[in-house]
């Protein structure tokens, strides 16, 4: 079970908790949370990644255990800690003004 | 007693505003979406409670919402808000693809640029089926749905009409007007900065640029071109669909020929820089604009709001002012954030960037403010109710 927290605008849109609480299939990489996080929240599908591309969107960043995960390729295993539930996995809109 | 209300898009949200036929006292309803880009709001002709809303964010993208009960709930389409049950297709209702091969359009420095989709600027249901709906979007192309917002599909021969001559201006290459013939089902016009109008005769199968007679000469020193201009707005009146009214960067237009020739009748308006243009609901020839200063200042002359009526189809302008400031503003009206009621005597509505909700309901003669303190708002859409 991965716990992942999500940003202000996409907790509404889900209208969930800001933490929830996934379960991944497989080896659990960056691609594989995501891609359960949009089975168990389908309204997700299209803001966190491309729909067609599966690409980080721009202003979207990836953090966990203190590492920024944003660029890392999306088969990147999760760190253990999130892995075991310790830590969460990070979903955060990019800082901008206004 | 008919009762009219109000779609307001925002850059943090939406709003709905409604009032009795007096269209004197209004109740404020929203944010919906608050947070989020509103770009546009827009209800069904054929079910008035099917509303569609074009909501974004430059972080998180696109999301398609609709409504089926006049605004009060709102949903993605997709039923997206409950996982869904094995064999349930996944959703998209907010995906967006060019159809076949993205082809490529001008960049600013003359080279190609992959068409990128960014976001829906406006939705135009259809005049005869509450499920089907039209949006244009950025970078411009026409989509549509047929199946209430479930998922989308481009007519792509609207792109091939010279697209891979059109540039963006600083303000993106948007598809921002899509006018639907009410007596000819095969016939749109879609506007688009900076391209120019197309129509269609066939559904979408084909198109062909109509900006014949139009002038930019600072842009355009080649007044042959047949795609370029900065078109901000195009209208009609459903009872003369051959006649259409353009606001261009600079300089107000007509046709009468359903787009095939152009010609000025900025007349006698104080700057015929602009972005709403919009027909009275009974009178054809009788239409508005909001002039501001010029390309480079984006608000009123003299810092007074003005609305202009030509009751002669242009060429001859009367100031509105009645009821708006006069003084010490300078806010800007977006090109979709101008609405015309159907009511008798119709009501006219505008919303500015500094948050203010203009209307009339004597046709332009007389102005209240609805509500002051919005976010800068972007479209303005009404629905005349029974």
């Amino acid at each position: 079970m991965i716990r992942v927290v999500l940003p202000f605008h996409l907790q509404t849109l889900a209208h969930v908790e800001p933490e929830v609480i996934i379960e991944v299939e497989g080896r659990p990489t960056l691609r594989s949370a995501l891609d359960a996080l949009e089975v168990c929240y389908p309204v997700l599908a299209g803001t966190i990644r491309d729909h067609v591309t599966h690409k980080r969107r721009p202003f979207v960043r990836f953090y966990a255990c203190q590492r920024d995960l944003s660029n890392e390729p999306p088969d990147t295993d999760l760190p253990e800690a999130v892995v075991l539930g310790k830590e969460p996995l990070l979903v955060i809109g990019a800082i901008a003004g206004g | 007693m008919s009762r009219a209300r109000l779609l307001v898009g925002t850059r943090k949200g939406a709003f709905i505003l409604t009032s009795d036929g007096t269209r004197k006292a209004w109740q404020i309803n929203g944010p919906y979406f608050g947070g989020w880009e509103v770009y546009h709001l827009k209800g069904s002709p054929v079910d008035p409670n099917r509303l569609y809303a074009s909501q974004s964010s430059g972080w998180f993208g696109q999301i398609i919402q609709r409504s089926d009960d006049g605004g009060k709930n709102w949903a993605p389409p997709d039923g997206r808000q409950t996982p869904p049950s094995a064999g349930m297709p996944k959703p998209e209702s907010n995906k967006f693809v060019y159809e076949g091969e993205v082809g490529a359009h001008l960049w600013y420095d003359g080279t190609l640029r992959p068409w990128e989709f960014k976001r829906v600027w406006h939705l135009e249901p259809s005049l005869t089926d509450p499920d089907m709906v039209y949006a244009g979007i950025e970078d411009a192309a026409l989509f549509r749905t047929t199946d209430g917002g479930l998922t989308w599909q481009e007519l792509p021969a609207l792109r091939g009409a010279k697209g891979h001559l059109w540039q963006p201006g600083a303000g993106g290459m948007g598809l921002h007007t899509i006018l639907l013939d009410p007596g000819n089902a095969r016939r749109i016009f879609v506007a688009i900065s900076a391209a120019g109008v197309f129509r269609t005769d066939d559904g979408g199968k084909t198109w062909r640029p109509m900006n014949r007679g139009l002038k930019s000469a600072n842009e355009l020193p080649d007044p042959s071109v047949e795609v370029g201009h900065c078109v901000h707005r195009i209208a009609m009146h459903s009872s003369r669909p051959n006649v259409l009214f353009m606001q261009k960067h600079w300089d107000v237009n007509r046709s009468d020929d359903a787009g095939e020739s152009w010609h000025e009748v900025s007349g006698n308006l104080p700057t015929d820089f602009g972005f709403p243009i919009e027909v009275h609901a009974h009178e054809p020839e009788t239409i508005y604009v909001v002039p501001i200063k010029s390309d480079s200042e984006h608000y009123p002359p003299d810092g007074k709001l003005r609305v202009y009526r030509s009751r002669t189809g242009g060429n001859e302008w009367e100031a509105l002012s009645n009821g708006l400031p006069q003084r010490d503003c300078f806010v800007n009206v977006l090109r979709d954030s101008m609405a015309i009621d159907s009511l008798d005597p119709c009501g006219v509505y505008f919303g500015t960037t500094g948050g203010q909700v203009y209307a009339s309901s004597d046709s332009g003669d007389h102005w209240m403010s609805i509500v002051r303190d919005l976010p800068a708002v972007l479209s303005v859409e009404v629905q005349t109710l029974a």
